[in-house]
């Protein structure tokens, strides 16, 4: 699963000045920030404030009316979808719905990206016969999620919980350069939450992918923050140098369509915004 | 002031968008050969029942009830080229259309909607999929071939309902039935009912895909979607029925 190469200190992504209306209502309000390759982003914020908005806007989804968007140093605000397949080829998404195609089973579901991005299909057809077969690298990523077996099963044969992992097992699958992750969390009891985030500590901790999480629980991102993978013991511990960690994972809180909140978690935990104080008492309660 | 004709005009430029784009991917790559013939399995055979069942009922009342009138003039003889002209012009096409909105500009719509509240279509397009190409282009193509095949076949079984009736109950010997019902058919009305079904499939076609796709707000979405889309498809059928019958007429 070779990645496609990111030049170091090159911004992923980046938003100036982004604001998307629908209506009188607003989705984006001059949203701007910036992200590296290795970098974690904790997006927080109640429901209807934007975060899935913004991660709609970030793989050009949705159009911003104004701002420009940058995703591996090109501006798609004005692209056309034609274009903007082959940049999102790099970019691996899961939604809140999970967004599974339920006629397709669980091994086509992963395998979709893999044959469909045209980017990625020239890709595999040019690495010859030292690349990976797409049955072997959907298997790959299955098995990373540890729903192997599932492979001939349908979506809706499955529980919450393990359809959001396929999702995340198609969105890792193309090896991308940048994640995003829509409420992975949403809806789950605590111990499947868990072992959702102990999935995305493991995928950063073997490809330190930039990674956008949008959650609804303090506790994702305080894992996120100050935990890790180990992958000799396979289990998730306390990271030894929780201030290295802390420095690549930055907590976003949003509200109507506004950033109101950029830091760190120490930052985040001495907010003095009552808004922003909502998520970490919801956190600690 | 004219504010209220901007939400119905925005529509309608949305919907002229869509259908040129869906035509267009007609000729660009890839195409999506499995999905055009599953699209041609679902409406075309599918509707087959239903379709050959209307068809035949509607020739044998036509038979029936316009006996009766020629009757008075001494002219039953002419059912058989009644029967015909009604059906092939008018009846057949109206008819199989009507049907195939009621089910497949609603199944269109249901399913595309249904893709589009739980984020399908988003992740299509994340993924790599043009979902025009891949959803809407299929539907069309596969509308645009069944319904005049349908249309045929409708055409063909009521010409037999009618001939069970002439045949049967008014005594019309079978022969002059059929004689009568070929004969009268000129290129003009063979011409405006093939003309037809083409124009109803991509009516239906792109109006289940349309609404279907500008689905919002979870299943009551889906829903509305699907009970709007038939009443449009039905509606913009009866607008394109007497448009296309009312230009034949000078031709």
């Amino acid at each position: 699963m070779a990645a496609l190469p990111i030049s170091a200190g090159e911004n992923i992504i980046r938003f100036e000045d982004v604001s998307l209306f629908f209506g009188d209502t607003p989705g984006l309000n001059r949203v701007s920030f910036a992200m590296k390759a290795g970098e974690t982003r904790v997006l927080f914020g109640a429901a209807g404030s934007g975060k899935t908005t913004l991660l709609k806007v970030a793989l050009g989804l949705l159009k911003p009316d104004s701002g420009h968007v940058y995703l591996f140093g090109q501006e798609i605000s004005n692209l056309k979808e034609q274009d903007l397949f082959d940049l999102r080829a790099r970019v691996g998404i899961l939604f809140q719905e999970g967004g599974l195609f339920d006629s397709l089973t669980i091994g086509e579901n992963v395998a979709y990206p893999l044959l469909n991005q045209r980017v990625l299909k020239t890709a595999g057809a040019t690495n010859g016969a030292s690349a990976k077969t797409v049955p072997e690298r959907v298997l790959e990523a299955l098995n990373f999620v540890e729903l192997g077996q599932t492979l001939e099963r349908f979506p809706s044969e499955l529980s919450g919980g393990m359809r959001r992992r396929v999702g995340i097992a198609r969105a890792v699958v193309t090896a991308p350069a940048l994640l995003l992750y829509d409420s992975p969390t949403a809806g789950l009891d605590p111990i499947t939450a868990n072992t959702i985030i102990a999935l995305l500590l493991k995928e950063r901790e073997m490809r330190n992918t930039a990674t956008i999480m949008v959650t609804h629980r303090y506790l994702d991102g305080h894992l996120m923050a100050n935990f890790r993978y180990n992958s000799s013991s396979e289990k998730v511990e306390r990271a030894p140098n929780p201030a290295e960690e802390s420095a690549t994972v930055k907590f976003f809180v949003m509200n109507e369509g506004r950033l109101v909140f950029d830091g760190s978690e120490p930052e985040l935990q001495e907010a003095q915004d009552p808004y922003v104080r909502k998520f970490l008492r919801h956190g600690s309660s | 002031m004219l504010d209220f004709l901007k939400a119905p005009v925005e529509e309608f430029q949305d919907f002229i968008l869509l259908s040129f784009r869906a035509f267009r991917n007609i000729f660009r790559s890839p195409h999506y050969a499995d999905d055009i013939f599953q699209q041609m399995d679902i409406i075309g055979v599918g509707s087959l029942p239903i379709v050959i069942m209307i068809g035949f009922v509607s020739g044998v009342i036509m038979a029936m009830q316009m006996a009766r009138a020629l009757q008075t003039y001494g002219a039953q003889g002419k059912v058989g080229e009644i029967v015909s002209v009604a059906l092939v012009r008018e009846l057949a096409p109206l008819l199989t259309a009507l049907l195939v909105a009621g089910r497949n500009a609603s199944g269109i719509a249901s399913e595309l909607g249904s893709m589009k509240v739980t984020e399908q279509i988003d992740a299509m397009r994340a993924l790599g999929t043009d979902p025009i190409q891949k959803l809407v282009t299929p539907r069309l193509i596969a509308t645009a071939v069944m319904l005049p095949l349908l249309t045929i076949i409708s055409d063909f079984v009521g010409l037999i309902g009618g001939f069970f009736i002439a045949r049967y109950l008014l005594n019309i010997p079978g022969s002059q039935y059929w004689t009568a019902a070929w004969q009268t058919l000129e290129p003009n009305d063979l011409g405006q009912g093939l003309v037809k079904p083409l124009v109803f499939a991509i009516v239906i076609a792109m109006v289940g895909c349309f609404y279907g796709m500008r689905t919002t707000g979870g299943t009551q979405g889906v829903g509305r979607a699907t009970t709007t889309a038939v009443v449009v498809a039905d509606i913009w059928i009866f607008v394109f029925t007497a448009m296309i019958g009312r230009i034949f007429l000078y031709l």
